[in-house]
């Protein structure tokens, strides 16, 4: 076997297991009353930690790059309450521009 | 439940705010994107050495572009199958509690969960949450199957074809995923414990990044949530 499908069997198979352990586990029922304040609280926080590190993330250190300016342009249209599609794709434009003109 | 939170029938009544169609109709345009990444990771793979037939069972079974593109990054750079395997199964392992919180959402036989829990993805994840921890099953599949389906395109292409679509990068189409995370999280910005969860999940993934392997900072992040706990 050489190590690239050592690499695709393994890292499949655990991805497939990662996402399916809690909805096989328990799925359709909901979950205990004591995790409903963390769970309501997951998605804020999952959602902001990929924002941050899709930004701002290099490798192994922080870097303020084109993408920041796609994001701020993304904020700035949220902000106006401009419809999803618009923000993604203005966010994409601008940092296009951005590395273009850099 | 978080009291600050809006009442759920409010969250969950929206007409034409669920639904598998509706899913796949909010997931289309980050489909072109997730596109153009597949076909980036299929040449990717094949200039790496991996054949033709390696990168397709990966985008099959793994579906997750972040684990993909680091393990053949790491194959190619003459890192080994253990360090290649370590990074992806981190950067996967945000899932655990992904799948968790999208659980109660997941219904039918086992199997059937299963293969339904194969469609989350940050992405499809992102656009079925409702705020206050609620998600639309439906809404999952229906944005999963759409963007499922361009990845496995994108990366039967690629794989096949070519550079012809260029860097992703170029068209600034890596940017397009935080913005999308940011339309999405920002009207769930209602009560303090949200807000609290957000500042704090993103001050510890921005703390991390300089001193861990990528994907332990979203993992670790996800603990922000445990500002919801409360006593009872």
């Amino acid at each position: 076997m050489t190590d690239a499908w050592l690499a695709v069997t393994i890292i499949g198979v655990s991805a497939m297991l990662m996402k399916a352990a809690g909805p096989v586990a328990i799925g359709g029922r909901e979950l205990p009353q004591r995790a409903a304040g963390p769970v309501a609280a997951l998605a804020p926080a999952l959602l902001a930690a990929l924002i941050v590190t899709q930004v701002f993330g290099g490798d192994r250190k922080l870097v303020l790059d084109s993408r920041a300016l796609g994001i701020a342009a993304a904020a700035l249209l949220v902000w106006l309450r401009a419809p999803v599609l618009v923000v993604v794709v203005a966010s994409a434009a601008v940092t296009a521009a951005a590395r273009a003109v850099a | 439940m978080d009291p600050t939170g809006p009442p759920l029938a409010a969250v969950t009544a929206l007409p034409g705010r669920s639904g598998v169609r509706f899913g796949m109709r909010a997931a289309l345009p980050l489909c072109v994107a997730v596109g153009a990444f597949g076909v980036s990771f299929g040449v990717l793979a094949r200039a790496a050495g991996w054949g033709p037939v390696a990168p397709v069972v990966m985008s099959l079974t793994t579906f997750t572009g972040a684990s993909q593109f680091a393990s053949v990054a790491i194959l190619r750079d003459g890192g080994g199958a253990g360090a290649a395997i370590v990074a992806a199964v981190l950067l996967a392992s945000r899932y655990l509690p992904i799948g968790l919180s999208v659980a109660p959402a997941i219904e039918g036989p086992p199997w059937k969960r299963f293969l339904h829990a194969q469609l989350i993805i940050d992405e499809s994840w992102a656009v079925a949450n409702q705020g206050g921890g609620r998600v639309d099953g439906q809404t999952l599949l229906g944005a999963g199957i759409a963007l499922y389906l361009s990845w496995q395109l994108g990366t039967v292409i690629g794989v096949i074809g070519g550079d012809f679509v260029g860097d992703p990068q170029d068209l600034g189409l890596d940017a397009a995923f935080p913005a999308l995370f940011l339309a999405l999280v920002v009207p769930q910005l209602r009560g303090r414990t949200a807000i609290a969860a957000a500042l704090l999940g993103g001050t510890i993934a921005l703390a991390l990044v300089p001193f861990t392997r990528p994907g332990i900072p979203i993992v670790v992040a996800s603990l922000a949530c445990l500002v919801g706990w409360r006593r009872r």
